[in-house]
Parts: structure tokens; sequence; C-alpha cells
């Protein structure tokens, strides 16, 4: 080989090259340069301008050199030699000051002058920092070049105090942070993301991938907090200590990793004059408002868009160099995909999976792979993808998306892959279920064969659930419930059985399986159960949502925290909506009593908030209505004050308990009614139930508290109590059966309680007792509360469930809790004088 | 281009799968509405007038799966996106022109006046 051309030496054709000036030794500009050179090597004489003193490298491979996987000469793109072959000048650590139009040159910081005819800004981006205190304290950086990798190296390595484990803060759980924890975490420090929004990644991910994603971290060690909000950089002698969050949680840090996004560097070309919106603007050829300066890379905004990916950045690049060397092509824009392994999890996102109209969505999970497979189509053409932990199809969906093809032919078998909806007549998935031979599996949670499963249907198994019940295949998480249906059908053909009702279109299970799926498995959080039993919809839907929130918080009491999003709205809001938007207002009176005190808080509300109306229930309350959201804490904050809680009239819950006036004043009273209506309203209040449960107890058997059309129901006799059940008087007015009969005040507690508690584990949301009595059968009732000690088991459950439950919302809610519920954005006044015209 | 559209603040203010409102005060000529600004769990934002073509319910009450509001009167689904009516009833809302631009949401300001509107007074 020729000893290497020293450009600046000038050889005797570069006197007549144009000159090209590169700002930016990045991956954009280095590629840019790269492209120009193969099309036409003798056109330009190229300097290039990189800050970083160093060659040009890889800047997505710095993750593995955080990791440890790689060294940085691995990660070069281009050593010295390629820019002394090609005879580029590279002016490296000195950065770029000034572009001056008028002379065309730029100004370095070392007062270097060079001139060009062809200027290329490729800047990238920069780390966006978030404008809290404490954000330039030493330890605090961004994962951007090496000198950042260094710095969290020697964190990593110094330790925390003590000679205990360092500890590292990431803030940002998109793409760039979840690298930066999962090479801290191999460096060995004890790491911590915390991301603003309720989901990882959630540009790439929807909410089910990015729950799996957080769980599958967390099991790796590192702690993950989602909708946390960074306050402040804690510091300490000028060193990071530490994070406080909005909420008032301080971490301990040694170092802190800012990675909650970028911006398109742009400051060079602002300042020069050149057209910047959120990155510099360019055409089609990559030509900024000065037609002699051009821009390339994540620094552009190219038809509005800005890339922070490197394919869109290689097309980019091709675009310019076919301008620049006159055979223009022209950059159409990138539809660009994500496919990466974060910690080793792959995870693959490409186009549109926000969802919408006219867009249908193929959702695959399994869960004993830890898979999530979600393809969205839109007039029969794939539109977007998102896969978690199986990949491989990646590629395939992000092909038949880019070409637009029509999937009408492959749609039923389209989620299970390219092998499978390639297969001509496999594409039927009945087809492709009976072109499998008799041992292959077709449960595994089971490990039920398909000659098992046929057995099992051709001895009179001709539903969903008669297999479900006969040999188990699809009985656990339903993975495998296609399989089934299709071998129903291959078997049966049309003779195939509808099973009982599912509990919604999202889901192939009953109430009832859901249910004790959910206590078997442990399942703890709605997109767990979503999860593992292969919903079919991503965020399930009004049906689903309320009922796994109710199933949750009765399986786990105490650990499961309420999902605000998934109530109806008179449970979120505590107050019921009337046909106007505004809301109705009922707080509690014991067993129906009230005082001068409560009367006068509540006629004070009524006029301090222009209540238009003020009505006695018929649950022997007083209900105020015509509130506006917006009053609803300052309503509540009076009405606590004068010893008011909330009444629950709004919920699936426990609304109110009946009383006559019973044996302290009625002559025909044979027990003191009214004090056990208010025995059993402090025991049960504020308890979630499948549906609303009403309560009354009447001091002898003319009945005026109408117990016999109560949910539960006590009807005063001389020798004790009778204890009715499953009344109501709806739409079906329904009389209570009788449950039994006690002696004491005590059994009759002890009895309402176990009763609420086998109503609430194990009837389907929103089936009031009466349906369900009609659908279980008195004597099952009887019979559960008939087993030795299951009155007391039952009882001690629901007493344990109470002591979470009795807490006020509304004290908690005038308190400021769940403000945002309550409060406009804002209010929009724009004509003059509107003010007037609303005064 | 700033001009055309109303900036209503960060996106962090609404709470993913919820959605909040913006009272515009009417003058002469127009009157008082809402608009209802969502969120949904797909990390998308669109705004639509507070009103289900039904009943009027408040639709920014509802539980919002998908890009699909369940208005909380009467179980009408609407779609965020078009405003219309879904399944087997019919009608539609007007919905807001909405774009988020560097953390901050932008409704379309003559939207939101709402047509019909007299044109801004100096």
């Amino acid at each position: 080989m020729n000893a290497p051309m020293n450009f600046e030496k000038g050889t005797p054709a570069g006197q007549d090259r144009e000159r090209l000036v590169v700002i930016g030794n990045g991956m954009a500009g280095c590629r840019a340069v790269e492209e120009i050179l193969a099309r036409d090597p003798e056109r330009f004489a190229v300097t290039i301008f990189g800050a970083e003193p160093r060659v040009n490298y890889n800047r997505i491979m710095l993750s593995p050199v955080l990791a440890g996987e790689k060294t940085f000469e691995e990660i070069v793109i281009n050593g010295q030699e390629w820019y002394d072959e090609n005879g580029i000048t590279l002016v490296s650590g000195d950065k770029v000051e000034s572009i001056d139009r008028e002379h065309k040159r730029v100004i370095a910081a070392s007062g270097r002058v060079e001139p060009y005819d062809r200027l290329l800004i490729a800047t990238g981006s920069d780390p966006f920092i978030i404008p809290v205190p404490g954000k330039d304290l030493g330890g605090v950086v961004t994962f951007r070049d090496l000198d950042d990798v260094d710095k969290m190296l020697e964190a990593a390595g110094k330790g925390g105090p003590n000679g205990e484990q360092g500890r590292a803060v990431v803030i940002g759980g998109g793409l760039l942070g979840l690298e930066a924890a999962h090479g801290l975490s191999l460096r060995g420090m004890k790491v911590t993301v915390i991301h603003l929004m309720p989901t990882l990644m959630e540009r790439q991910l929807d909410e089910a991938a990015g729950w799996l994603l957080k769980t599958e971290l967390e099991r790796r060690g590192q702690t993950v907090l989602t909708g946390a909000n960074t306050k402040e950089i804690v510091g300490r002698d000028g060193m990071v200590a530490g994070v406080r969050l909005e909420d008032g949680t301080e971490l301990p840090a040694d170092i802190v990793v800012m990675a909650v996004g970028i911006r398109p560097a742009t400051v060079l070309a602002r300042e020069a004059g050149v057209e910047v919106e959120r990155g510099i603007m360019v055409d089609d050829h990559m030509v900024t408002s000065d037609p002699a300066i051009l821009a390339v890379g994540e620094c552009v905004q190219h038809r509005g868009m800005c890339y922070g990916l490197v394919a869109p950045l290689w097309d980019m690049c091709r675009a310019l160099a076919d301008f620049v060397t006159e055979a223009p092509s022209g950059y159409q824009g990138s539809v660009t995909s994500t496919k990466l392994k974060v910690s080793g999890i792959d995870v693959f996102s490409a186009g549109d999976f926000s969802g919408g109209e006219g867009c249908e969505d193929i959702v695959m999970r399994d869960a004993s792979r830890g898979v999530y497979k979600r393809v969205i189509v839109k007039e029969s053409k794939v539109i977007g993808a998102v896969l978690y932990g199986d990949t491989a199809d990646g590629s395939w969906y992000f092909d038949l998306m880019k070409k637009g093809e029509d999937v009408s032919d492959i749609r039923e078998a389209l989620i299970f892959g390219q092998a499978f909806a390639s297969g001509g007549a496999l594409a039927d998935p009945n087809a492709a279920v009976a072109a499998l031979s008799d041992d292959a599996e077709i449960c595994g949670c089971n490990g039920v064969s398909k000659a098992t499963v046929v057995k099992t249907i051709l001895a009179g198994a001709c539903s969903l659930d008669a297999v479900r019940g006969s040999c188990k295949a699809s009985a656990s998480c339903g993975s495998c419930t296609g399989l089934v249906e299709s071998l129903l059908a291959v078997t049966l053909g049309g003779d195939v059985q509808s099973g009982p009702r599912t509990m919604c279109k999202c889901t192939s299970f009953t109430h009832d399986d859901v249910r004790r799926l959910i206590v078997e498995k442990r399942l703890k959080v709605i997109p767990e159960v979503m999860q593992e039993l292969h919903w079919t919809t991503p965020d399930g839907c009004a049906s689903c949502r309320p009922a796994l929130n109710y199933y949750l918080l009765c399986a786990w009491p105490g650990e499961y925290e309420d999902d605000q999003k998934s109530r109806f709205v008179n449970e979120r809001m505590h107050a019921n909506i009337q046909k106007d938007g505004t809301y109705s207002v009922v707080p509690r009176m014991w067993g129906g009593l009230t005082n001068p005190r409560e009367l006068r808080a509540i006629a004070d509300v009524v006029e301090k908030f222009n209540a238009p109306m003020v009505k006695v229930t018929g649950g022997q309350r007083l209900d105020i209505f015509g509130i506006k959201k917006e009053d609803l804490p300052a309503v509540w904050a009076d009405l606590n004050a004068a010893g008011m809680v909330s009444g629950h009239a709004y919920g699936k819950s426990l609304r109110t308990v009946k009383t006559c006036v019973g044996s302290e004043w009625c002559r025909f009273g044979t027990q003191d009614s009214t004090g056990l209506g208010v025995k059993i309203e402090r025991m049960t209040w504020g308890s979630w139930m499948p549906h609303k449960f009403k309560i009354a107890v009447s001091g002898c058997p003319r009945n005026c508290a109408e117990a016999t059309i109560k949910d539960f129901g006590v009807v005063c006799v001389d020798s004790g109590y009778e204890l009715h059940v499953g009344g109501n008087g709806g739409i079906k007015v329904r009389a209570t059966d009788l449950l039994g009969k006690v002696a004491t005040e005590e059994e009759a507690l002890e009895v309402c309680a176990a009763f609420i508690q086998l109503y609430r584990e194990e009837a389907h949301y929103l089936e009031r007792t009466a349906p369900w009595i009609e659908r279980v059968g008195l004597q099952y009732v009887k019979d559960r509360l008939a087993e030795e000690g299951a009155v007391q088991r039952y009882a001690a459950r629901f007493r344990y469930s109470q002591q979470f439950m009795q807490d006020d919302p509304w004290a908690r809610r005038a308190a400021g809790e769940h403000d945002k519920l309550h409060q406009h954005l804002a209010e929009f006044r724009p004509f003059p004088g509107s003010q007037m015209e609303n005064a | 281009m700033i001009g055309n559209w109303l900036d209503i603040g960060p996106v962090t203010q609404i709470e993913p799968g919820t959605a909040r409102t913006l009272p515009v005060i009417g003058g002469p000529g127009a009157e008082t509405r809402e608009i209802a600004v969502f969120h949904t769990m797909r990390n998308e934002f669109f705004a639509l007038l507070n009103r289900c073509p039904h009943k009027q319910g408040p639709l920014s009450q509802g539980i919002v799966h998908g890009d699909v509001v369940t208005c909380p009167l009467h179980n009408w689904n609407i779609s965020l996106r078009s405003g219309k009516a879904l399944g087997d009833d019919e009608g539609c809302v007007p919905t807001i022109p909405l774009k988020v631009d560097a953390g901050r949401i932008y409704l379309l300001r003559s939207a939101v006046i709402g047509e019909g509107a007299p044109a801004e007074a100096a």
C-alpha cells in the first residue's frame, strides 16, 4: 500500500476540489462522508470537526462497553488510518463555535478558521437535562459519549461509602436509561430506575409489554419506580448524595444517570440563522435553508419528523451523497422499528401500535414462556407490532408493514408467525391443528396430548368448558384455548356447544375461572392477570377492568392497590353522577340516626354550595343534589367536620342499614333493632362488594324496615333474630330466604359478616345476592356456612379485610388525595367580555 | 404557528387511562362548553367535546380502554379518535385537533372556540 496521502500538504488534484467541512465526527457525519467517497472519491477535500478527542465510533455500542462486553477499540468504526487513507483532515477535540455564512467559514474553539464550499452539520443530539435543583452536582452524568461511560465505570469501581455496594439512580426508563441501568447493574451497582410515565419504554412498548419488562428487571435485582417524578438531586460537598422524588421518597445515590431523552443539537445552526424548528429543517436532499449547508442525522427535522434511531440516519446519508454527487434520489422519510435486547430480554416494536379507528388488535400471550405478541391490522394490512420475549418474527411483520401487503389470506394465522402463516394450507388454524400428530402436546400446563383431547371430545365433551373439566386441557393458563377450540371444530364439525358465558370478550374464561386463577396463581395486579390468563385485548374493556379490580381487591386485602382508572365514575368520584353531570352526596347516618349537629352541617352545605335539592332516600339518608365535581372535596371537608363520613351510596359496596325504632320506643318492638342496625353498619361500612348491598333490621315481624327485600335482613322476634338473605326490591322483586335463626346479637353479627364474605368471595362482579342465590341455590349457601367453623372463618376474613377498608375516602380526598380528579386543567376565556357575560 | 395552537400544559397533568376537563367560557353568540382531554393507556392524547352524543353525559368521567371511552351515564362506547359512537349506537361528538410537542399538549385554537363563534375581536 502506498503511504497515506496527507491532504494538508496538498495533492495536485486536491487543489481543485470543493472544500467540504463536516461538523460532527459521529455516526451520521462519518457515514455521510463514507457514502460520498463511495460515489466520488475525488470530489471533495474533507475536513471533519469532532468535539470528542477521539476517532469515529459506534455510539449505540456504548452500552456493551459499559456492561463490559466490549472494549472501546472494538466499537471504533473508522480508525485514524481511514482518515489518513482518504485524505480527510480530522480536527478532534476542537468544538466548532460558530458558522460565518457570509464568508463561508467555521470558527472552532481553538480559534481555528476553516473555509468551506459545502458545510455539513451533523451535530446529532444532546441529552435532555431535566431542570431540577442539583442537576449540576458532581456525579450527575448523562449517557451519550465515552466520557460518560468512563464516569459511570469510575463510580462503579469506587463503590458506596464504608465499602458498601455502590448505588446508582437512573432517571429515565426509556431505552437508553434501561441500558445504563443494565450496565451499572452488571458492574456491581445497586440500581434504581425512576421513570415519570407509568410504563417503561412507553414510546416503544404498550402497557402489557412494559409491565412484563418491569417485572423481569425487578426479578433481576433492579428497583423500578414508575410514575415517579424527580423533585431534586440532593448533594453533599458538591457531590451527588441522592435523589428526592415528588412524593417525598429519598433514594441514596453515588451516581445519578440522567437519561430522559435527547434533543436535536441545533444551537450552531440556529445562531447562524439557518431555519430551525425542533430540528434543523432540511428538504428531501438534506439541504437546509442555506443552499451551501447540508445537515444530516439526529439534528435534523425532515417532513416534520426527528429521528433518534440508526436506520433513518443511513437512509439520509445515502440521499445526501446522491445529491452532492449530482445523482439526486431524495429521502422519503423512514418507517422505523425498534428491535433490542434490554438486559438480555428481546423486545421489538414497529409502526403504529396505538390502535385506532378500523384497527384490529391480534394478541397472543404465552405466560409460561413469558411471551406477549400484538399485531395491529388495519384494512387488511399490518400497521404495527409489539413483541416481547420472542422477537423472531419482528422483521417479518416489519417487512409486511413496509410493503403494505394484504394479509387477509393469512389473517387467522398471522400472530403465530411466518413459519405458520406462510404454510399454505396451514394458514387455516383448524387444518394446522388437524395436521398435528396424535402425541403432539396441546396443553403444556397439564401435559395433555392431542390424542387425549380428541378422545375426551369423542367421549362426549362437546364444549370448551367440558374439555377443560374432563381432561384439564386449557384449564390453567388458557394459552391453548385456540388449539382446543380448533380440535372441537375438527372433531365435531357443527356440533360444538358453546360453553358458559365468558367474563367478557377479552377472555375465554368465565368469572369463576378468573376468580379461582387469581387466587391459585397468586396474581396481584391487573396487567399480570391479563398476561397470565391470555387476555386477547391489550388493556381490557369497561366490563373486565372494574371486575378484575374488585376480584383483586377481594383476594388480596391490604396488599392490592386500588386502580382508580378501572373504577366506574361513581366509585372514582365517591359520589353519584346525575344526568346533568353534577353529583349527589349522601353522608353516612348510622342506622338512619342523625342529630342536630349533622343536620346543621348538611343544611350549611346545601346553602353554601347552592344545592338545588335535598331528598330523603329509601335507605333513610339525606341526599344532597347538584354538586359540581370541583366542589366535592370542599363539601366532604365540611361534612367530615361534623363527624360524618362517606355514605357509599355510590358504590358496589355496603350501602345502608335501615332500621325501625325497635324496643327502645316502639310498643311492639321485641329487640333493640336500632342499636343492632348501628352495630351492623359500623361493622360493614366501607366494604367493597360484587354489587351494592343493602341491609335492614326490623324490631318485630311487622317488619317496618322492610328487611325481607334486602340483601341481608334481620327480623327480631321474642326469642332472638331471624336472618334473611337474598332479597331485592328492584326490577324483579324477590323476597328473602330464611338463612337461619340465632339467639344473640353477637351471633347475628357473626353470621352477617360470614354471609357477606361468602358473597364477596364467590359471586360474580355485578351480581346481586338475589340472582347469586338463585344461581347457586340457598342450600349451597347454607351448606357452606354450616361447615365446621365456617362462620368464624368467613367472619374473620371479612373483619381482616375491613381493617383496610374502613378509612373514609372522603377524608382522604378532602385532604388532597387524587386532587386532579376534581380539578379542571384550566379555564379558557377566549372572548373579551365573557367574564361579564357570565357574571 | 404557535398562535393557532393553545398550550394547555404538560402531558404529566393527565394520568394515563384518565381524562381532564377544560371549560371554555362562552361569549356573545357562543355558549360555555367543556372539552375533555384524554390520555390513553397507550400514551396517546385526544380531545373531544365533553358531551356524549346520546344524552350529553360527561365523557371525561368514563372508563378509558384502548382508544375508546365508555360514557358513564349509559355505557355508550365512543371512539376517542373519531368521536363516533361504536357498535349499534349512532352519533358523533366533535373532536378537537390536538398535538403533543416537547412534553406539552396543544389544542387547535379555532376548534376549541368552536365553529360559529365570532372571530376574536381585537
